[in-house]
């Protein structure tokens, strides 16, 4: 009951006209950038982080929230009329949406999947509120052993489940690892790999590296592809789905806020597996399966339902054990840590006001994007008319101003468009940006949780495998480092005549 | 990846959804898009990666190591570079046939005019402002990036530095360094 009123609280605090003044612009602006061609959700947060400084806490995460709904809906308009997923999670929104939109029912997809985007975001969202405090409750217990195993396990799962080859992703989650503990070692002083520099001596900040791998990156890689022919949107027009519509795909919404926010739990890109999941679902229990792929409404209402409510279980483990699940996951960490708050198991009981806030804001920010994105459509579709040669620079321009005003230092800049040729030349040699970025955000928590535990177990590391939580957390962490190994040696077995060599050095 | 399909009763009709995807998605990433990075590629990032894990190395060993009950500074960094050093020498072999990533196109100049412009805009940024270098900046991306008419590029550039300015100057207040 305790909780309830919190709850009851933090409604109050969200629904402050500035908060939702500013849920609302972060909803209006996060939609105008994630709808650029080739910026996902996680570039847009990254362009829009500087927007949330010099804001009061509680408003800044009313305004990133809004900002994240909008960045999803954005990747789903460009998915839908241009076949350009802003990210994995909305790839198979690609199949039936955009055969929709080549019936000229670009709009029923679009409002579908907004309605579809909303059912799923609030049921997640409602379940977050039950289950976060159990999960956080449980994990006060954890004690820098288990943080160190927590962590380890985190950045291996989202390495493992990357979309490119396994080791690079390994590769770039260990050089996040390197740069997060480059400057001052918070418990000797010692200056580490500054190389006498005073700007790298207070460490790298995550902005100007999240800006750079991200925003950046991907508008220096877009400037490359963009000679591949986009073709300019039609007009969209009924963007109310009908009722038979609508009937149509309440059992898809239904099923796919259940799957996407169960599968959104689990680290390592659970809004992807989940629309996928979802996707295969209804096909499966489809009368007719071959509509799907030719403008199957129950092809849009699923997978997207699915991805809006893992987006938004994903939150349960960032905000109970402090854990990002996913790259957007851990911009959001990095967006929190700069707000002041570190999240993890303390903070339902420390800062309630600040939880409920963050979850309650979701509640809003789902709400309006609801509100907008249905009307404002045929705003978004004129910006997917103007040519990308002309928005480049503005969004270029719009990152490095952006990224001076954060702390007023032209080295934040220089960092971002260093992280920017970054970003660029991993996706050149088909690196995963988001493992860096995860392990580099999560560096600082894993050294100091391995030297505390040390401390803790008097320089004995078999500590972590006799207490019992942090052992699970290790095994587990064994049989998703081994799994793989041992799966592509079974496979090779049996099919040993067609594999070549080339895999045969894998183990 | 494609597991065998359950009892279905008709199991040669129906593609796995990766495969749909992969089908669906082909045209956009991989019709006219460049063929994946080869071998060279690989021996080339396998290296860089392997270099920085031994610099990480020795400057750990510099900073000194400690022992597991008092760890030193560069303990973490050590543990930390030897993985990097361990997995980019598993990648240098797991790899070597290439395959991931891009190979470099003859469009790939353009990244690197926009980033020398953009190293340019930081250079500038602290002497005169923002404002002239945006402009340049916008204007050869739009121009010779882009393939822009003039008049579009000239007109747009302003456009946008002009509602740059009213952004972050007057509406926002931020202290971005401007000329005006």
């Amino acid at each position: 009951m305790d909780n309830l009123q919190n709850v009851m609280a933090g409604f109050e605090v969200v629904l402050e006209p500035t908060n939702l003044l500013y849920c609302l612009v972060g909803v209006l602006i996060g939609m105008l950038i994630g709808v650029l061609p080739g910026l996902g959700p996680a570039a847009t947060i990254a362009i829009l982080l500087p927007l949330t400084y010099g804001i009061e806490p509680v408003t800044a995460i009313i305004m990133l929230a809004g900002i994240f709904y909008g960045a999803q809906y954005g990747g789903t308009i460009t998915s839908v009329l241009l076949r350009l997923p802003g990210e994995a999670s909305s790839v198979v929104t690609v199949l039936d949406g955009h055969a929709l939109a080549r019936q000229g029912r670009a709009g029923t997809a679009l409002g579908i999947a907004a309605i579809g985007s909303f059912v799923g975001g609030t049921v997640a969202i409602v379940g977050l509120t039950f289950l976060a405090p159990l999960v956080a409750s449980f994990a006060l217990d954890f004690g820098p052993p288990e943080y160190a195993a927590l962590a380890l396990l985190g950045i291996l799962l989202v390495s493992t489940i990357a979309s490119g080859a396994r080791v690079k992703a390994l590769v770039a989650a260990a050089l996040g690892l390197l740069l997060a503990t480059v400057g001052r070692d918070a418990f000797t002083g010692t200056e580490r790999f500054t190389f006498g520099s005073l700007d790298l001596a207070d460490g790298i900040d995550f902005v100007p590296v999240a800006m750079g791998l991200f925003g950046l990156g991907e508008i220096l890689y877009n400037l490359e592809e963009r000679h591949r022919a986009v073709h300019a949107p039609g007009k969209v027009t009924n963007v109310w789905p009908s009722r038979s519509d609508l009937r149509e795909s309440s059992g898809a919404v239904t099923r796919g806020s259940v799957l996407g926010f169960f599968l959104g739990i689990l680290p390592g890109g659970g809004a992807t597996i989940a629309s996928m999941a979802a996707y295969a679902a209804e096909k499966k229990r489809a009368k007719d399966p071959s509509r799907f792929g030719k403008g199957a409404i129950e092809g849009v209402a699923g997978p997207e339902t699915a991805n809006n409510a893992a987006a938004t279980s994903s939150f349960i483990p960032l905000l109970t054990l402090g854990i990002p699940a996913n790259a957007t996951m851990a911009l959001m960490f990095g967006a929190l840590l700069i707000q002041g708050i570190t999240p993890g198991p303390q903070l339902v009981d420390q800062h309630p006001e600040l939880f409920w806030g963050v979850v309650n804001s979701m509640y809003v920010g789902n709400i309006l994007l609801l509100i907008m994105s249905i009307p404002l459509v045929g705003v978004f579709v004129r910006i997917l008319r103007v040519r990308a040669a002309i928005l480049a620079p503005i969004t270029a321009l719009i990152t490095m101003i952006g990224a001076y005003t954060i702390n007023n230092s032209v080295f934040d800049v220089l960092l971002v468009v260093v992280f920017g040729a970054v970003g660029y030349l991993m996706k050149k040699f088909g690196f995963e940006p988001g493992p860096l970025v995860l392990a580099f955000v999560l560096g600082s928590l894993l050294e100091e949780s391995v030297r505390r535990s040390l401390l803790l177990f008097g320089g004995d590391p078999s500590g972590f495998v006799t207490r019992p939580i942090s052992a699970v957390l290790l095994a587990l962490f064994v049989v998703v480092a081994v799994w793989p190994l041992v799966q592509s040696a079974r496979r090779r077995r049996p099919a040993q005549a067609p594999a070549p060599d080339r895999e045969e050095a894998s183990v | 990846m494609t597991a065998p399909h359950p009892p279905d009763p008709e199991p040669a009709v129906e593609p796995p959804v990766e495969t749909a995807v992969e089908q669906a998605v082909e045209p956009e990433t991989h019709d006219d898009g460049p063929p994946p990075a080869g071998p060279l590629a690989n021996l080339g990032a396998g290296l860089v990666t392997l270099a920085l894990g031994v610099g990480g190395v020795v400057v750990s060993l510099a900073l000194g190591v400690g022992t597991p009950a008092q760890p030193g500074s560069g303990m973490w960094p050590l543990v930390v570079s030897v993985g990097l050093v361990v997995l980019s020498l598993a990648q240098l072999v797991v790899g070597r046939a290439g395959g991931d990533g891009e190979r470099f196109t003859r469009h790939s100049w353009m990244p690197l005019v926009g980033l020398a412009t953009l190293l340019g805009l930081v250079a500038l940024l602290p002497v005169i402002g923002f404002e002239i270098p945006s402009l340049l900046l916008s204007l050869v991306w739009m121009r010779f990036l882009g393939g822009e008419s003039w008049r579009t590029s000239v007109v747009c550039s302003l456009g946008a530095v002009v509602a740059l300015y009213l952004v972050f100057v007057a509406a926002l207040g931020t202290n971005v360094p401007h000329l005006f």
